[in-house]
């Protein structure tokens, strides 16, 4: 795989959240609007990139019965760094977030690339893999947050564009459903076409 | 009094999967049968009542005594992996005929973001060793309730007719999204 495929393949053919269904519950949980599936995106981005680096790194070090716990400390490290520092430098995002911040650990895409890629490739191919499935979930959590936003309160990004109520369900927990339910069918739509 | 307020508001009112959005994992993966829900469902709730148990003696016994707090999310997510593998090694022995019914969703509880959810809110929460453990178990209640409504609804969802685009995944999503608008109307119960 180029280099260049392994960046751009988690925007579409392999993206984590339209194609793999993986990490589920930060995408359903903290999607309320753009700005917050932003910032959840952008810290599940850094602990996949630095995570992958780690262990491509390790690799050979980790003995095959205990890497999947070897893997999981490694993660758990370096979502406390991202923890301590939202709470010190974005207070107000680290409180929206809340208990989704701690709960990167447990998300499936960030083991599962470690795993399936970070334990078999060099260095640089694990970065980049990190970046490219990253910026795909980024860019779902963010498209998912922006829909989410614009129907139930009229804005995008915090900037209100007609000044109304919108749809309060989209805010609230069923509209997550909702709103994932169709953009899931649209999603199913246009990669049909392609094909 | 407050016991029942935590075991309503855990199994209704903040359900863990329809307004938390914990657990979305095994709700959309192992929906399909009303069977294998109430496996799930009874295997989170023995996992979730045994580690509220323990988190809370490791959060007010070691990491508060020692200032090492921020150390929570490592020391918890090894600790229930560790706690999952034992649980399975016990009733291995112990209870066979327990074994045998949860024995294959023991393992996939580990990345179940439930437990781990509910670990830290209770810790979050302040809630008192009893009161742990109360809601601990009410909320994997809540989930297994879910969990079986769901697999309900998507066994009779398999023998309807829907549009291709929207198979599988698609209209399971919007189906909890009605279930969940459901849910709703239990705000404000307590």
């Amino acid at each position: 795989m180029s280099k260049l495929q392994l960046l751009t393949k988690g925007i579409l053919k392999e993206n984590p959240t339209f194609v793999l269904m993986l990490g589920m519950c930060p995408t359903l949980g903290t999607t309320t609007s753009a700005i917050n599936g932003m910032g959840m995106g952008v810290a599940t981005m850094f602990v996949l990139i630095m995570s992958n680096i780690v262990i491509s790194l390790v690799k050979n070090l980790i003995p095959g019965k205990v890497r999947i716990p070897a893997f999981i400390v490694i993660i758990a490290s370096f979502v406390t760094v991202v923890q301590l520092c939202m709470e010190a430098y974005l207070p107000s995002l680290y409180n929206t977030l809340g208990v989704f911040i701690p709960l990167i650990v447990v998300n499936c895409i960030i083991l599962g690339r470690a795993e399936a890629f970070a334990s078999k490739n060099g260095v640089w191919a694990s970065a980049l893999d990190g970046v490219g499935i990253g910026l795909g979930f980024t860019l779902s959590l963010t498209l998912l947050g922006a829909v989410r936003e614009i129907l139930g309160s009229c804005s995008v990004f915090g900037y209100k564009f007609i000044n109304a109520d919108g749809i309060l369900i989209f805010v609230l927990a069923p509209g997550a459903f909702l709103a994932l339910g169709y953009l899931l069918v649209l999603f199913n739509k246009f990669t049909a076409k392609l094909k | 009094m407050e016991y029942l307020f935590i075991i309503i508001s855990a199994i209704f009112v903040n359900n863990i999967v329809l307004s938390q959005f914990l657990g979305i994992c095994p709700f959309l993966g192992v929906s399909n049968k009303v069977e294998t829900s109430l496996g799930m469902g009874g295997a989170v709730t023995f996992v979730m009542a045994i580690s509220s148990l323990v988190v809370y003696l490791i959060q007010y016994y070691i990491l508060e005594p020692l200032h090492i707090e921020y150390m929570q999310t490592i020391v918890f997510i090894l600790v229930i992996a560790a706690l999952v593998q034992m649980v399975e090694i016990i009733l291995k022995k112990l209870s066979p005929s327990l074994y045998q019914a949860l024995g294959i969703f023991l393992p996939l509880i580990t990345t179940n973001c439930a437990v781990l959810g509910v670990a830290i809110l209770l810790v979050q929460k302040q809630y008192n060793l009893l009161e742990s453990v109360v809601f601990a178990t009410a909320t994997a209640i809540g989930f297994t309730v879910a969990l079986v409504l769901f697999a309900g609804l998507r066994e009779r969802l398999a023998l309807a007719n829907v549009p291709a685009a929207m198979k599988g995944i698609p209209v399971a999503l919007i189906t909890a999204g009605i279930l969940a608008m459901a849910f709703m109307g239990f705000s404000g119960l307590v």
